[in-house]
Formats: C-alpha cells, sequence, structure tokens
C-alpha cells in the first residue's frame, strides 16, 4: 500500500467542477486546511506508511522529530518524577529510614519521617552545592556553587552541542568521550611540549583540541560515508579504541611526565590554560565564554548557513539530498568532523580550564553524558545549552551533596537518565499525570505528529 | 464461499477513507474495484484481510457475520491477499516464505519444511508455475515473486484471493499470464477481488466491476461499459483523455546520449548501450514497464549513479563524471519518480523544499549566509504560480498532499531557466485534477524550447504527452517511434519486441487486447 | 505457458561479470607484505615454546618448540602466495574462492603469535593456559553476543547489553550473599537481565522510542543505580550484601584431563557448560525452529509476518525478555565465577565487546561464538604477554576487539549485514 495511495485522500484537490477557478481555489483553500489537519492527525493516529516506512533515515527522521516536538510540560514533568524517583532511592537505602522501618507498624511517622529528611537532605545539599550556598559567608561563597556548576557545564555543553549537531545531519554520535579525550590530547601536546607566548599559545591548543576531536570523528564521517557502516557502532568502537590509544600516548615518553612511570602528562604551560573568568576565588574560566560562543556558532550554522540547510537535508532525508546536488558523503564527513572539533572543545576545556594535565580520565564521562545533554535538549543549540547548565549543576551539586550527606553521586547518573527516558516517551508521562493526549486517539497514537520545522528549534 | 461487506467505514482521525462501502463478492467470479489512486481501495482491502479495524460496518462469510482481529482470522475465514509490494523475506526461501505463519513442525518445535516444499511443488504443477521451492526470493524476478504470494494464499487455502495492484510490476506478456492464471482460479471455483486503475485489465478480466471514489462506491459496470464511461464514473465527471497540445516545432537536437552504459553494483548492466538524441522543444517519453532501466537512466543523467560509461552531453558539454550539483548548474531540471523519498524533505518547510537545490544560489544566500526573507518571497511567489494548496510556505512539505508535493517539486524545478528538463512518473499518485495542471505545465515547458523527456510507466501518460517515445526493455530501446503509435505496438516492445517487428505484428492482428 | 515465463523471468540475472571489487586482494597484499617487514624479516633469531600441558597433568603432552623465523617466513610466503593468487583472480575477472581469505587469517594468526611471543624476554607460553584463559574471558561476551542475537534478529537493536551483565553481576552478589546460594545468584542475575530487558521493550516497542538512545541511556542508569547501591548499600555491610559464595566447578571425570580441550570443554562452573548449551540451542532454534523462522521474519520484514497473522510486536517483546535472560546469566559470572563479590562498573565495557562480537559474528550465533573466543584470546594474550614482556603494547592488543569490529562493520573483512528491520520499530498500518 503506498502512503499518499489511501490515508490522504484529498478531498478538495479532487474532482468538483469550478465555476471560475478564482472561485474555486478560494473555496478549495479551506476545505484544503480542514484535510490538511486531517491528514496530519491520521498520521499520528496511525502511524502514517509515509512516515514509518522502513528505511534508515525516517527511524532517524523519528527520532529526530520526538526530540524535537516534547513539548516543554513534558519536559519539566520529566525533571520532577525523576527527582522524585531518585529522592526515593535515596530515602529506602538511608540507614536512619532502615532503622526507624523495622517498627513501621507501630509508628509509621518516623519511617516517612527519616524517609523525607533523607531525600530533601540529600537534594537540599544538591542545591546549595550547585545553586546558591543559603549558608555561605560572604558574597563568594553564596555564588560560588553557581560557577562551578558553569564550571562542570562548560565541557557538558561543548560536547552536546556536538552530539546534537550530528543528530541533525542524521548521524547518531555516540564517540563524543573518544573526541573528547583525542581532543584533549592534541591540546594537551601543544600545552606542554610547545612553548609559546601567551596568547598564541592558548589559540594553537584550543586549534589542536579542535583539530583532534575533527580527525577522531571525521573518521567514523569518513567510514560511513565510503562503507555505509554504521555509526553507532563506529563511534563505540573508536571511542574504546581512543581510550587505550590515549593510555599507550601516556605510557610513550613524549607524553609521560618526566621521571614519573603512572600514565600522567606533565603540567600545561601557564600560557596555554584558560584564564580564570571571575578571578582566583573561583574556578570558573574562559572555556565557558567559549562554549557560549560555540552555542551561538551552531545556531548560525544549523539554522542560517548554507553548511546547516546542507546537514539537516542529509539528516532528515538523504535521498532527497543527494537528488539535490547535496553531496550527502561530505555531509556526513563534514557533520562528524565538526561534531568532533565541538567534542573537543570539551576536551580543551578539560585539560586547559579544569585538569591543566592529560590523564586517560580526562574526559570523566562528559562524553556520554553529552549524550543525554543533547536528547534533553532536543538538539537544538540553546536547547542543549540549558540541559548542559542543568547537568552542570547535578554534577557540581553532586559532589556538594557527596561529601555532606554521603549521599553517592551516582544518584545523579540515575537521575539524569530517568529525565532522558522519560522525555523519550511523552505518552508515558501524560499516562503517569493523567494529562490530555494532545491530537487524535486511535491506535498507535503514541507516534510523534509530523514537526511544524525542522528549522524551527532554536 | 460467498464474502460480503456491508456499510465498511474507516476513519482515520476526522478523514474517512471508507464511506459506508457494500460489496458483494460471489464465488468463482473476478470482481474488480476499479478507483484512482487514493480512492480508498487499499484501505478497504486492508480491512477485509484484518490489517485495519473498521469503523463501522461489517463483513459477511456465506452470510454469517465475521470480525477479523488481525490477518490470521482472516487467512483462516478463506482469505489471502497478494500485496501490491509483495510481502515476502527477502533472504527467505521460497519454503520458508510459504511456510511462516502457518509452520508445520516436527517434535520439538523443529520446522518441517519437507511438507511445505512438497505443497508448494503440488501447486506449482497444478498452475503451471515453475516455482522452486529452495530458491531464495530476493533472486527471484518479480513475476515470480509473485507466484510465490499467490502459493501462500493457496497453501493457506484460500478461496477468496485478493490482488492489489498486481499487474503494476508486469510486463504485458506477464500481465497476460496473470490473467491465465487468474482464470484458472476461477475455474476452479475461488473468486478474486481485482483491484486496478487500469481500465483496460479491468474490463479484460472482470465479472463484475465496483467503481470507487473518494471512499464511496459511485457505482457498479459491467464489463462490457465503454472505456470512457468507466473512465468518467472513476473520475467523477466527464474526463477529455486527451489533452490540447500543438504539435510539436523541434529546434536543435540539444541533449544527446552516445553508448550509455550505466551498471549496478552487483555488476549487471541495468542500462545497456543507450543512444538517442532529445531537440528543443520536444518530448521524449520513455515508456516500459518498471523496472527495466528507466530509473537508473534518469538517475545516471543527473550524476546520480556511479559505475556509468558513455557520453551524455547537453550543448556539447559533456556531464557523464561530473556532480550532481554541477549538472543541476548546467540547467538541468529533475522530477524525480518517487517525489516523497527523493524530490522532497517532508519536515523541511515547503519555502525550504522550493529552494532545495538553489539554497546556495546568489538570490538566496550571501557567501555561506542564507537569507530566510528572500526564500519566503520566493516561496510566496511560487505557491501562487503553481496553485499549491498549503497552510503557508512555512507549513512542513510532508503535510500536503500527493498532488500538491508534486507542485512543490514542479515549481522548484521549472522557476529557472532549463536546457533540459527530466520528470520520471510525473502523475503518480497525483489526482486529476492536478494532473491535468502538471501536464499543462510539461507541455509549456516543452514550448519554450526546452528539451524535455517524461518516463512514464502508464501508458495513458506516455501517448498524451509524447512527440517521440522510447521504449525501455531490460536496458535497451526497442525503438524510438512517433507518439502517434498504437498502443498494441508499444505493448509489444514493452514485452521486448523491436519496433519494426512490433509494427509489423500489431498490423497483422488489429484489435489484440493489449 | 511455463516455459515461457522462465524465459522472461530469468533475464533479470544476466551479465554479471561487471564491476570488480579489488578490495580483497589490496587488503591481503597490504597485509602479506605487513607480515613480510614484521614476522618474516623482523623474526627474533630465536625458538619458541608452546607448553601443551601442566607437568603433573594426567596427560602430559610434550612442549611444542619451534623456530621463530622459520615460521614466519613460511606463513608469510604462503600468505604473499595467497594475495598473488587473488590479485590474478581479481585481474582475470573471478571471485577468489572464500577459502583464501579464512586459511589467511589462520596463517597470520599463527605467524603472529610466534613472532609476538618470540619476541618476549621469555619465549615460553603455555598454550592450553592461553586457550582455557581465552574461553573464561570469553564467556560473558558469549552471553552478551546471543542476548544481542535474540534482539536484533527479531529488529530490536539492542545496545544496552552492557547493562543486562552490570545488572545481573550486580543482583547475583546480591541474592547470592543473601540467600548463601550461588544458584539463587543465578536466578537473580537471569531476573534482572529480564529486568533491564523489560524497559528496553516498554521504551523501544510500546513507546516507540529509538533503541539506541534506551540503549545508551539504560546503560548509564544501570551503571547509576548500581554504583549509586553499591555504596549506599554494598559498602556498608558486605559481609551481608556482597559476598556471595562461588559456583563449583564441575569437573567431568575423564574428559576433563584430554590435553588442551579437556579443561575448556569439560572443567566448567555450571555458568560455563550453560553457555555452550545455550550457543547451540539459540543457534538450532533459531535456523531450525518455528520460532526462530518467525523470529528471523519479524527481523527481516515484520510487516510480511504480520500480513501471515505474526504478532511483531509481542514476539520482539518477548524475545527481547529472553535475550534478559541469556544476558542476565552472562553477569553472573562476574560475581559467582571470575570474583565474588560485585565492583562498582565491573563490567567495564565487555556489554560493547559483546556488542562487536554480535557484528563480527554476522548476527550468527556461531559467528559471534567464535568472535568472542577471538576477542576474549585477545585480552587474554595481552594479559599473558604483559608478564612476558612483549614488544608489543598491551594497549594494542586491548584495542583488537574494537579494530576488528570497525574493520568488519566497515566491509574490509567480510561483509556484515543487519537483519532488514533491525532498528526500525514496527507501527502497524
Amino acid at each position: 500500500m503506498s502512503p499518499q495511495e489511501d490515508n490522504r485522500v484529498p478531498p478538495g484537490t479532487g474532482a468538483t467542477t469550478p465555476p471560475t477557478r478564482r472561485q474555486a481555489r478560494q473555496s478549495d483553500r479551506k476545505d484544503e486546511v480542514r484535510t490538511e489537519k486531517a491528514a496530519e492527525t491520521a498520521d499520528g493516529a496511525l502511524p502514517p506508511p509515509a512516515a514509518a516506512a522502513p528505511e534508515p533515515e525516517t527511524a532517524s527522521q523519528t527520532l529526530l522529530q520526538r526530540i524535537m516536538t516534547g513539548n516543554a510540560l513534558v519536559a519539566f514533568l520529566s525533571v520532577v518524577l525523576s527527582l522524585i524517583l531518585g529522592g526515593l532511592l535515596i530515602a529506602v537505602t538511608d540507614p536512619a529510614v532502615g532503622r526507624a522501618s523495622s517498627y513501621f507498624f507501630t509508628r509509621p511517622q518516623d519511617t516517612l519521617g527519616a524517609a523525607w529528611s533523607a531525600a530533601s537532605n540529600a537534594y537540599i545539599a544538591l542545591f546549595q552545592g550547585s545553586v546558591i550556598n543559603v549558608r555561605g559567608t560572604s558574597f563568594t561563597s553564596v555564588i560560588y556553587p553557581l560557577t562551578q556548576t558553569l564550571t562542570v557545564a562548560t565541557p557538558l555543553i561543548c560536547a552536546g552541542l556536538g552530539v546534537a549537531l550530528a543528530f541533525r545531519a542524521g548521524l547518531f554520535n555516540i564517540g563524543a568521550q573518544g573526541q573528547i579525550l583525542i581532543g584533549a590530547t592534541f591540546a594537551a601536546w601543544v600545552g606542554f611540549t610547545l612553548h609559546l607566548p601567551a596568547g598564541l599559545h592558548l589559540l594553537l591548543v584550543v586549534l589542536a583540541g579542535m583539530v583532534g576531536g575533527a580527525i577522531w570523528a571525521g573518521l567514523v564521517g569518513l567510514l560511513k560515508a565510503r562503507t555505509g557502516a554504521h555509526e553507532v557502532i563506529l563511534t563505540i568502537m573508536f571511542n574504546y579504541i581512543a581510550t587505550n590509544l590515549v593510555l599507550y600516548f601516556l605510557s610513550t615518553s613524549a607524553f609521560q611526565r618526566p621521571g614519573s612511570t603512572n600514565p600522567i602528562s606533565p603540567q600545561l604551560d601557564g600560557t596555554a590554560v584558560y584564564p580564570l573568568l571571575l578571578g582566583p576565588a573561583f574556578r570558573l574560566h574562559w572555556g565557558f565564554v567559549v562554549a557560549v560562543v560555540a552555542t551561538v556558532f551552531v545556531w548560525w550554522l544549523l539554522n542560517r548557513s548554507t553548511i546547516g540547510f546542507e546537514l539537516r537535508a542529509v539528516g532528515a532525508n538523504a535521498s532527497a539530498a543527494r537528488t539535490a546536488g547535496i553531496s550527502v558523503s561530505k555531509g556526513y564527513i563534514l557533520a562528524m568532523a565538526i561534531a568532533g572539533a565541538l567534542a573537543g572543545l570539551a576536551g580543551v576545556a578539560q585539560v586547559s580550564g579544569t585538569e591543566k594535565v592529560l590523564t586517560s580520565g580526562v574526559a570523566a564521562s562528559f562524553g556520554f553524558d553529552a549524550i543525554t545533554v543533547a536528547l534533553l535538549g532536543r538538539s537544538s543549540p540553546w536547547g542543549t545549552f540549558a540541559a548542559g547548565i542543568l547537568f552542570g549543576a547535578f554534577r557540581a551539586g553532586g559532589v556538594t551533596m557527596q561529601a555532606s550527606t554521603g549521599t553517592s553521586i551516582d544518584i545523579v547518573l540515575v537521575v539524569q537518565s530517568l529525565i532522558v527516558l522519560f522525555i523519550a516517551a511523552p505518552p508515558l508521562v501524560r499516562a503517569l499525570f493523567r494529562l490530555p493526549v494532545p491530537g487524535a486517539v486511535g491506535k498507535g497514537s503514541t507516534t510523534p505528529r509530523t514537526p511544524a520545522s525542522t528549522g524551527a528549534a532554536a | 464461499m460467498k464474502l460480503e461487506l456491508i456499510g465498511i467505514t474507516k476513519r482515520f482521525g476526522s478523514l474517512v477513507a471508507n464511506d459506508h462501502i457494500d460489496l458483494v463478492v460471489e464465488p468463482g467470479q473476478v470482481h474488480s474495484l476499479l478507483g484512482e489512486n487514493g480512492a480508498g481501495k487499499s484501505t478497504l482491502m486492508n480491512v477485509l484481510y484484518g490489517l485495519y479495524d473498521p469503523s463501522e460496518g461489517e463483513i459477511r462469510v456465506d452470510d454469517e457475520p465475521v470480525v477479523f482481529k488481525g490477518p490470521a482470522d482472516a487467512m483462516a475465514a478463506g482469505i489471502g491477499m497478494v500485496h501490491q509490494h509483495f510481502m515476502l523475506v527477502p533472504v527467505f526461501t521460497v519454503a520458508e516464505n510459504v511456510a511462516l505463519g502457518n509452520e508445520t513442525t516436527k517434535a520439538g518445535g523443529l520446522l518441517n519444511l519437507a511438507r511445505t516444499r512438497e505443497r508448494i511443488r503440488e501447486i506449482s504443477d497444478q498452475y503451471g508455475f515453475a516455482v522452486d521451492p529452495d530458491a531464495v526470493v530476493e533472486d527471484l524476478p518479480v513475476g515470480v515473486q509473485q507466484r510465490v504470494e499467490i502459493i501462500k494464499a493457496l497453501v493457506r487455502d484460500a478461496e477468496v484471493l485478493i490482488l492489489d495492484e498486481p499487474t503494476a510490476v508486469l510486463t504485458p506478456r506477464e500481465t497476460d499470464e496473470l490473467l491465465g492464471i487468474m482464470g484458472q482460479l476461477t475455474a476452479d471455483g475461488k473468486s478474486i477481488v481485482f483491484i486496478s486503475h487500469k481500465l483496460r485489465e479491468v474490463k479484460a478480466v472482470s465479472d463484475v466491476i465496483t467503481v470507487i471514489r473518494r471512499g464511496k462506491v459511485v457505482g457498479t459496470a459491467e464489463p462490457s461499459a465503454s472505456t470512457t464511461e468507466l473512465a468518467s464514473l472513476m473520475v467523477g465527471r466527464s474526463v477529455s483523455l486527451t489533452l490540447d497540445k500543438a504539435p510539436a516545432t523541434p529546434g536543435e537536437a540539444s541533449f544527446r546520449v552516445r553508448d550509455l552504459v550505466v551498471q549496478a553494483a552487483n555488476g549487471q548492466r541495468v542500462v545497456d548501450g543507450l543512444s538517442f538524441d532529445v531537440s528543443q522543444g520536444e518530448i521524449l517519453a520513455v515508456a516500459g514497464v518498471q523496472g527495466n532501466g528507466q530509473t537508473e537512466l534518469t538517475e545516471a543523467i543527473l550524476g546520480l549513479q556511479d559505475h556509468v560509461s558513455g557520453s551524455i552531453t547537453l550543448d556539447g558539454v559533456e556531464l557523464v563524471g561530473r556532480s550532481v550539483k554541477d549538472i543541476i548548474r548546467a540547467g538541468v531540471g529533475f522530477v524525480p519518480e518517487d517525489r516523497s523519498v527523493e524530490g522532497l524533505v517532508g519536515s523541511f518547510t515547503v519555502a525550504e523544499n522550493l529552494v532545495l537545490n538553489r539554497y546556495d544560489d546568489a538570490a538566496f544566500a550571501r557567501g555561506l549566509s542564507m537569507s530566510p526573507a528572500a526564500i519566503r518571497k520566493n516561496a510566496e511567489e511560487k505557491i501562487e504560480e503553481f496553485d499549491i494548496r498549503t497552510q503557508s510556505a512555512s507549513s512542513a512539505a510532508g503535510t500536503l498532499s500527493g498532488g500538491n508535493q508534486q507542485k512543490v517539486v514542479m515549481a522548484r524545478e521549472l522557476s529557472r531557466p532549463l536546457k533540459l528538463f527530466i520528470a520520471s512518473q510525473p502523475t503518480r499518485g497525483v489526482d486529476v485534477g492536478s494532473i491535468e495542471f502538471l501536464h499543462r505545465r510539461i507541455v509549456a515547458e516543452r514550448d519554450g524550447g526546452t528539451p524535455v523527456i517524461i518516463v512514464s510507466t502508464e501508458l495513458d501518460e506516455v501517448l498524451e504527452l509524447a512527440d517521440r517515445i522510447a521504449v525501455l526493455y531490460r536496458g535497451r530501446f526497442m525503438g524510438i517511434v512517433p507518439g502517434t503509435v498504437s498502443r498494441d505496438v508499444l505493448g509489444l516492445m514493452m514485452a521486448g519486441m523491436p519496433a519494426d517487428e512490433a509494427l509489423a505484428q500489431a498490423h497483422d492482428v488489429q484489435g489484440g487486447d493489449l | 505457458m511455463s516455459t515461457a515465463t522462465t524465459t522472461t523471468a530469468t533475464g533479470t540475472g544476466t551479465g554479471t561479470s561487471g564491476v570488480r571489487s579489488w578490495k580483497n586482494p589490496i587488503i591481503l597484499s597490504v597485509v602479506a607484505l605487513f607480515c613480510l617487514v614484521v614476522f618474516a624479516l623482523g623474526a627474533p633469531g630465536n625458538s619458541v615454546t608452546f607448553r601443551l600441558s601442566e607437568a603433573d597433568d594426567a596427560i602430559v603432552l610434550p612442549s611444542l618448540v619451534v623456530s621463530a623465523p622459520i615460521i614466519g617466513w613460511v606463513c608469510t610466503l604462503v600468505m604473499l602466495a595467497l594475495a598473488v593468487l587473488a590479485v590474478v583472480r581479481t585481474r582475470a575477472g573471478v571471485r577468489t574462492p572464500t577459502w583464501v581469505p579464512a586459511v589467511f587469517a589462520v596463517l597470520f594468526f599463527i605467524a603472529f603469535l610466534t613472532w609476538v611471543v618470540g619476541s618476549a624476554r621469555t619465549p615460553n607460553v603455555a598454550l592450553y593456559g592461553l586457550l582455557a584463559g581465552s574461553v573464561t574471558l570469553a564467556v560473558p561476551l558469549i552471553f552478551g553476543s546471543l542476548s544481542g542475537v535474540l534482539c536484533e534478529r527479531s529488529g530490536v537493536v539492542n545496545i544496552a547489553i552492557e547493562g543486562q551483565l552490570l545488572f545481573g553481576a550486580f543482583a547475583a552478589a546480591v541474592a547470592a550473599s543473601l540467600s548463601g546460594s550461588a544458584f539463587v545468584g543465578l536466578v537473580a542475575a537471569a531476573a534482572a537481565g529480564v529486568l533491564v530487558s523489560l524497559v528496553l521493550a516498554v521504551f523501544s516497542i510500546r513507546y516507540v522510542v529509538n533503541q539506541v538512545i534506551v540503549g545508551v541511556v539504560l546503560n548509564v542508569l544501570v551503571s547509576g543505580l548500581t554504583g549509586f547501591l553499591f555504596s549506599a548499600v554494598l559498602s556498608e555491610d558486605s559481609q551481608r550484601w556482597n559476598s556471595p559464595p562461588r559456583l563449583p566447578v564441575i569437573r567431568i571425570p575423564f574428559l576433563a584431563d584430554i590435553p588442551i580441550i579437556g579443561p575448556i570443554l569439560f572443567e566448567q562452573t555450571i555458568v560455563g557448560y550453560l553457555m555452550y548449551v545455550a550457543v547451540a540451542v539459540v543457534y538450532v532454534a533459531l535456523y531450525h525452529s518455528r520460532w526462530g523462522l518467525r523470529t528471523r521474519a519479524v527481523g527481516e520484514h515484520p510487516k510480511a509476518a504480520d500480513t501471515l497473522g505474526v504478532n511483531v510486536n509481542r514476539r520482539r517483546f518477548v524475545n527481547v525478555l529472553l535475550a534478559g535472560v541469556v544476558a542476565g546469566v552472562g553477569g553472573s559470572f562476574f560475581t559467582l565465577v571470575a570474583v565474588s563479590g560485585f565492583g562498582k562498573d565491573m563490567t567495564a565495557g565487555q556489554g560493547y565487546i559483546a556488542l562487536a562480537a554480535l557484528i563480527f559474528g554476522r548476527w550468527n550465533p556461531i559467528g559471534a561464538f567464535f568472535a568472542a573466543l577471538l576477542f576474549g584470546f585477545a585480552t587474554n594474550l595481552s594479559n599473558v604477554l604483559s608478564l612476558l614482556g612483549t614488544p608489543v603494547p598491551d594497549q594494542f592488543l586491548r584495542m583488537l576487539p574494537y579494530v576488528v569490529t570497525v574493520f568488519a562493520v566497515a566491509g574490509l573483512v567480510g561483509r556484515s549485514r543487519a537483519p532488514g528491520a533491525s532498528g526500525i520499530p514496527y507501527i502497524k498500518g
């Protein structure tokens, strides 16, 4: 059954015999608008052959649609729901709760009270560690947590932008982790090997990081373009290759700290690190400004540039792009290279911003977090920026939480992944909160509706 | 087995695809469902086959009401379906495909394919199918794959066989053979629901014809009804099957193809040594059954094919080996055969789609920076000029109806100076109102002095538009004949007969059916 | 009529001489030249000892002592000959027979092993230990890739193998500790795998969320959850929560005494034996049972299966859950066999190697089995060689599974063809 065949019967355009064309057109227009709506709901209601045809493009298209059309309410509720679930987990595992629950049936309020205080204390600590420290004695110590959040958010935003940009080109870039590592390796090497004047040195470090990430990701783009290999598999494998490669580098004399047998590099030169943004009282560095600039740039690139048009076309429908003279291979390679360069910036933020040395753990788990950041940000540049800050806050606050209430920072991973899961499945969230389902209800109404426009994100 | 559909209604949201349809299929009959693309035939059959739940109405088998929760129920009731796009697992053997869903097993749930093979051989012998149960389906030609589909239904003891547009992928000869098989089946007492929009075939095989338009039954007809009668019933008004067009005034032969060979990835020569010219101000139609190299021919011209040898020149400039972008810039307008896959980005706006291959023109972009205002203005002009029915220029192109999507593609391609215009299946799946409009625009482009190539598998369209007709068969031209040639000659050529023989034979047997 | 049809029909298959692929001959030539430089010209001058049995084994085999240069040269020369053969065949437009790359690969393997051991400080290695250790390391990989086979063959991409293994390991440790029985741990591991699968199935099948997203996120979720519980509960009282008894090794008398293969096949824990059983059962079921036929159909062309009355999404759902059982059991290997106790993120990316094995094994249970063995061997070799002192940095050996997989998906080694509908949700309509 062909898609157009039966589900989009267009009355209106059919066989009316118009007295005059002009008249007919006016009446038809109205008719048409109605039909369009009908067709749209029909699409939603019965996962339309057109949108669900079994081809790879459409799979990624639904993904894109899903990422970009979920509404703000669902996003908010997802965050709330995840925090509640995380809180439950904290409460259940809390020793005080455990003690109180042994006499639950005699004094249930003890258990509930203990549970409430366990979860709320943890979250209060999380908040104080990430936004403002209400117990701070000076202005500096009050806003210090916020600057910590921004510092942690910097690599998340950069790498998240890389993942988001690749998404928009129809590529599932799981490889930010490896790209950050290789970018950091390039940047660090320039940072501790070359000794150059201030300014120039940092510039070269940043460029080297971007080039490193771009090469590593570009390779994936090249392999995909030339051989059709799936980028998900490629990027996963490249992550592990990168880790081992960096470990190898750190065992060579070019990278290993003189006199050390540990896999750790020398410190980067003072000229090679990001200057601090707010003075020595805070760890926030100029890398954050770079992240803001990167966000603006990605927004422009995707929505206002011919390159972005090409990438989006390749992502939304590769065959149509090809037929329109847009090189799909070039699109894949370019999208991955830019994505890698952005991840490379995240690597620079690590080695030049916070760590100042290269280790195999320099990327922490930022590469994987970046995926969740991009998903939460619905692959739009500013959405990714906001999601980066949110997850940055979780991480920064998580450290404080772990220190003050002993709640393991791993809870942050749980909350983060729950958020992304819920956001990806709006019908589940709506069902849980008994929200009305938008659009028509019918068989398979869980499928996304056609987005108004891919260009409208951001 | 007698099958009745009573008041079947199927709604998708507020869209009514089938509106109170009544249908009775008597045993041993061929009952044709005739209707345009999008009339609701396939939806109705999907309801009958249990793939969709009807919103209202009832299905009766031998006067007993039945409810089909899924295809399994329909099959159990004796209904079999041959889908337009075959439902065969390409990497499975014939036997595995036939066994699927209807497996015979040995102890421990292990498959017993021997039994299935035996059944395939029985049926194959009975109807002269010559199908090897151990062949892998993806290696089989489409005609044979279709027989595998029929075997699948017969193995399940189908009494009513639904054939959904079964001739779309067949040569005229294969079509004749299929019609023969249908005769054998009805002689055995089975009934057939034959879905088609091809009037000639419907007239040739039917016992009863039901015509569907916009989801409703608009009438029944005897096979003896005239073609124009059926056509006007199907379309809803009297249709002039001919287009007003002035005779061509061909100019210089500015587009030349010499010894063009296109190889598929497996090395097969899908276009096999074509040489032809197209003059300015003429329409060359390329006819032929689907899958005889048409796609590869047009894609080779646009630079989309990889293994191309020979020469393609436009105004003396060689196109082979150049990039798609260069070829588009050289003035080639291209309407691909599957607009939703190759012609449009469904999630892009109409405005973006209208500049899909010109987004980096000086008119729409300065350097890397695009101008949204210019793109929008262009869209508003084109929407007006081509009468594109859309809510706004910023609606997603995917929400438009088929005809309007095609207008977007046409508007994009025809709104720049062209030196060659190629359109594949320009009106496939398009409603009749839009067809006329699109045909007029194509002829207007010809009259403006552009060489035009139309590729179509619909003989009606070919005969309507063509000044000359080339028939492709297995990658070769069977000849290039004038646009006034008879349908019989084209039919013979499409089955692989060279033009001169076809002309001679058609002269001998006047009045052949196809 | 039938004869007429066949002539029309076979038409499309004609004329297949055409586009030659120079890929294989070029790769073979490059690799052969590499071997010439490294394994033959660069061969260490000493001899290499491969020990085939322990001194106190029931049956003692003499050690295999070979000369590194001779093995290097012989293998390289034969490989060069094979490469030349491939070039000649391709130039003549004839396909290179499939045994050529296979023999080539075996020779490469022998030459490499001889060279790498020969170049070590101690050119003496226990081959039996190398092989037995490889199998041991491969056990979770094999379970993981079988889980992948079950999912992907029915059309659901399973990136969550890592999460299934990790959760299986966690549940096994906790349940076995609490109950004091390793077998309870085994059952709990299977249940935990199913739980992860359930989330994967609900989100990707019921809510049509992109399968890769669900998989990736699930891995993070499981890592976070087990990590959190590990620090909040397990490490608080590890005596109670995290000291599982180990699964006993079941030694089959006499058979286990067979040199080299004896310990591999007949001296395993129940998880090890289950592994062999699982490979065989999945293989037979997939290709020779009704379940398998339907599973493969659902993974290749779900709509076709649907039109024949197969409930596509139910089958996928069930298969994903089954995959959870398999991977969960595999996860128990970490805490009930390898070490006694759960550690944070202890699966350390094994799930991704299992994914790699699945692809390198071309979505076939037997293929995945051998691919996992190869990867287990690479890991084990790098462990052994780092003790022997080797010219190859062990990072490169650890990279091997990933590099090989990149080559495999890029089509440089064989051709990997994923099930047609893998990763594509099926929406009825």
